[in-house]
C-alpha cells in the first residue's frame, strides 16, 4: 500500500510529466527572491540546465564563464568562503565528472558551501550518446568526505531540494535527469536531507531506488501485488545513506533490490551493499548499468534495452524471489 | 618603510624557513627561499589589511596561496607578522600539526583556502573578487602562484574571466624564477612570452624584481588599481635566493637541506 503520509499520487493515470531540472530551475529562482545570498556559477549551459530565469531575473548574481567546468567550481568556491551560497550548475559528465579535483580540494576540502548541479544524469539523456550520459557521477561524489550526494524521485522533489540545499551549510551534489518524468511527490510530501522514506510498504522483497527509477519502481511493485508484496524506498539522499530506515525495510523483507540510474559498481547499489553487508547481511540484487557504457537511441528505448523501465524491474523482482 | 629593517626580517623569514625544512625533512627549499623578499614586503611593508588577533576580520585583505608548495614561506611569514607563535614552526608536517604539508583552510589563521594541486586558487580568487564586487566591498584579493602553475589550463580558464569581468580588485603575482620539478621552465613546458600571453588575456601586466623589497612595497602599495583590468605582477627571482649552493638549482624545488647542509645556509644567512 502506498503510505498516506507521504501525500503521493497514487492513481497512476493521473501522473503528470515534467523534468527535474525544470523544478531545480523554480526552486531556484523561488528560493533566490528569499535569500540574497544564493548565487549560480554557470558554464555555457544556462537554458538547459534551467538556470535562464534565475540570471533574467538577478542578473548581478548570474557568473557565466564559458566552458570550462573546472575554472566554474573553482570561482564557486570563492563566494562560498565569503559567506554566498553559489549554485554551480552543468551537466553530470562535465561536473562533477571533469572538476572532480576541484570540486575535492576547493570545495570539499575548505568545506566551502558550494552546491554542485548535475543535470543530464542518467541513460535516459538518450541521443547525445556515452559521452554526455552521467553514469559514474554518484559513484565519484560520494568517496568525497564533506560531500552530501542527493539524487531526486520527480521534478517536486527537486524543487523542494533546493531549500533544503539551501538551509544545508555546506558541500552537495545534486543530480537531474534531464527528461520529463513521472511527478509523484506532491506539494505536501516531506523532504529532508538524509532521509529515505518508504513511499509503499511490503513484506516481501525491498526495492530501494534513487532518480527516475523509484517512479518505475512503484509501477512495477504495483503490477506484482498480487502475487509479490514489495516495499519501495526514496533513497533520495545517497550519502548521508539513512541506515535506519534501509536496515529496517531489509530486516522486514530479508530481499533487497536496488534500481538506479547509474553504474552498479559506486553508486546507490554499492552504498546499500556496504551498509547490508555490514550491518544486516541479506541477499541483495542490484539493477543500473553493469560496467558498461550507454550508448544512442531514445531514452524508452535504452531503458528497456538496460531493464531499467518497470518491465525490467518486474523480471527482476520475479526472479529473484523465485531464486531466493 | 624602514627598508633594512625590512630586509633583517626577510633574513629571519629565510633561516626559519631553512631550519623548519630541515626539522621535517621533507618539503620545497627552492620556491620560499626566493619569494621570501615578496612575503616581507606583502606582510610587513603594510601595504594590505589585516588583524592578527582578528584573522576572519570581514573587511582583511584575501591573500590567496594558490601555489601550495610555498608553504613554509608562508607560514614563516604569518608566524613573524605575529599569527602565531614562532616555536610553531618546528611542527611542520608533523602528525596533529596546524602547519600541514600544504596549506589547510581552518587549521592555520590567516589561511584563506585550502590549496596543494596547482591552479586552483587563482579559480577560488576570481571567484571571491566577484562576491567582493557583488557586495561592493573595498577588501582585495591578492593571489600567488609559481610560474611553473602556469602549465595548468585552469589558470588560463581563470585569466580569461577574470579579463572579462575586469576583476581590477585582484592582484596575481606570479613567481617567475624560472624553475619547475622536471627541469627549467623553458624545457619542461615553454611559457614565454609570458607577458604577452598575459597581455593577451587582457590582464595587466608588471615586471618586477622580486628581490628588491622596497620597490615591491611601492608597486604594492600602488595597489591593483591600476587600472580597470586585474594585474598580474611578475616577480622575477632566484629560486633558493639567499643560499649560494641552492640558488638557480631546480633540483633544489622540492628538496630539504640534510644536517652539515643545513649549517652551512645558516651561516650565509646569518651574514
Amino acid at each position: 500500500m502506498m503510505k498516506k503520509e507521504m501525500y503521493l499520487v497514487d492513481d497512476f493515470e493521473l501522473i503528470e510529466k515534467e523534468s527535474m531540472r525544470d523544478g531545480f530551475g523554480q526552486g531556484l529562482v523561488e528560493m533566490a527572491r528569499r535569500n540574497s545570498q544564493v548565487m549560480v556559477v554557470c558554464a555555457d549551459l544556462k537554458e538547459s540546465t534551467r538556470v535562464e530565469r534565475f540570471a533574467e531575473e538577478f542578473e548581478e548574481r548570474f557568473i557565466e564563464v564559458g566552458v570550462a567546468e573546472q575554472n566554474m567550481v573553482g570561482v564557486a568556491a570563492g563566494p562560498a568562503l565569503s559567506g554566498k551560497i553559489p549554485f554551480a550548475v552543468s551537466y553530470g559528465v562535465f561536473s562533477p565528472g571533469r572538476s572532480w579535483d576541484q570540486l575535492r580540494v576547493s570545495v570539499c576540502y575548505n568545506n566551502a558551501n558550494v552546491k554542485i548541479i548535475g543535470s543530464h544524469a542518467g541513460i535516459t539523456v538518450g541521443e547525445d550518446g556515452a559521452t554526455h550520459q552521467a553514469l559514474e557521477d554518484v559513484a565519484i561524489s560520494r568517496v568525497l568526505p564533506n560531500l552530501v550526494v542527493l539524487a531526486p524521485a520527480d521534478a517536486e522533489e527537486a524543487r523542494k531540494a533546493v531549500g533544503e540545499m539551501i538551509s544545508y551549510q555546506g558541500p552537495v551534489y545534486m543530480r537531474l535527469n534531464r527528461n520529463r518524468t513521472g511527478v509523484v511527490t506532491t506539494k505536501l510530501t516531506p523532504f529532508e536531507i538524509g532521509k529515505a522514506q518508504v513511499w509503499r510498504e511490503g513484506n516481501d522483497i525491498s526495492l530501494f531506488a534513487s532518480g527516475a527509477m523509484v517512479v518505475e519502481a512503484l509501477k512495477a511493485a504495483r503490477e506484482v501485488a498480487s502475487e509479490i508484496d514489495v516495499e519501495v524506498v526514496n533513497v533520495a539522499t545517497i550519502k548521508p545513506l539513512d541506515k535506519d530506515t534501509l536496515i529496517n525495510s531489509a530486516s522486514k523483507t530479508g530481499l533487497v533490490i536496488t534500481v538506479e540510474e547509474h553504474q552498479i559498481i559506486g553508486g546507490l547499489g554499492s552504498a546499500v551493499a556496504e551498509l547490508l553487508t555490514e550491518e544486516l547481511p541479506v541477499k541483495l540484487k542490484r539493477l543500473g548499468m553493469k560496467d558498461v557504457f550507454g550508448e544512442s537511441g531514445s531514452s524508452d528505448e535504452l531503458l528497456y534495452k538496460y531493464g531499467l523501465n518497470y518491465g525490467g524491474i518486474i523480471l527482476a523482482i520475479k526472479e529473484f524471489k523465485k531464486n531466493k | 618603510m624602514d627598508e633594512a629593517n625590512l630586509r633583517e626580517r626577510a633574513k629571519r623569514i629565510r633561516k626559519n624557513i631553512v631550519r623548519m625544512l630541515s626539522i621535517s625533512g621533507s618539503g620545497h627549499s627552492g620556491g620560499p627561499l626566493g619569494s621570501a623578499d615578496f612575503w616581507t614586503a606583502l606582510y610587513l611593508g603594510g601595504v594590505i589589511n589585516y588583524r592578527v588577533n582578528e584573522p576572519d576580520w570581514e573587511n582583511r585583505d584575501r591573500v590567496i596561496v594558490s601555489a601550495g608548495h610555498y608553504a613554509p614561506v608562508v607560514y614563516a611569514t604569518l608566524a613573524e607578522a605575529g599569527f602565531f607563535p614562532e616555536e610553531e614552526l618546528w611542527t611542520l608536517r608533523r602528525l596533529g600539526s596546524r602547519l600541514q604539508g600544504h596549506p589547510v583552510k581552518g587549521s592555520l589563521p590567516g589561511i584563506e583556502t585550502s590549496s596543494g594541486p596547482l591552479g586552483q586558487g587563482v579559480s577560488v580568487a576570481v571567484g571571491m573578487a566577484l562576491a567582493a564586487r557583488l557586495d561592493k566591498k573595498k577588501w582585495r584579493v591578492i593571489c600567488f602562484m609559481g610560474d611553473g602553475e602556469q602549465n595548468e589550463g585552469q589558470v588560463w580558464e581563470a585569466y580569461m574571466l577574470a579579463g572579462k569581468e575586469k576583476l581590477s580588485n585582484l592582484l596575481v603575482v606570479i613567481d617567475r624564477n624560472e624553475i619547475q620539478v622536471d627541469g627549467d621552465t623553458e624545457e619542461v613546458l615553454p611559457l614565454e612570452p609570458l607577458v604577452a600571453k598575459l597581455q593577451a588575456f587582457n590582464l595587466e601586466v608588471v615586471e618586477i624584481d622580486g628581490h628588491n623589497v622596497s620597490k615591491i612595497v611601492e608597486e604594492l602599495r600602488r595597489g591593483s588599481y591600476r587600472s580597470e583590468k586585474p594585474t598580474v605582477m611578475i616577480l622575477k627571482t632566484v629560486p633558493g635566493k639567499g643560499v649560494s649552493f641552492m640558488e638557480g638549482k631546480f633540483v633544489w624545488h622540492g628538496k630539504v637541506p640534510d644536517a652539515e647542509e643545513t649549517k652551512l645556509a645558516l651561516a650565509e644567512l646569518s651574514k
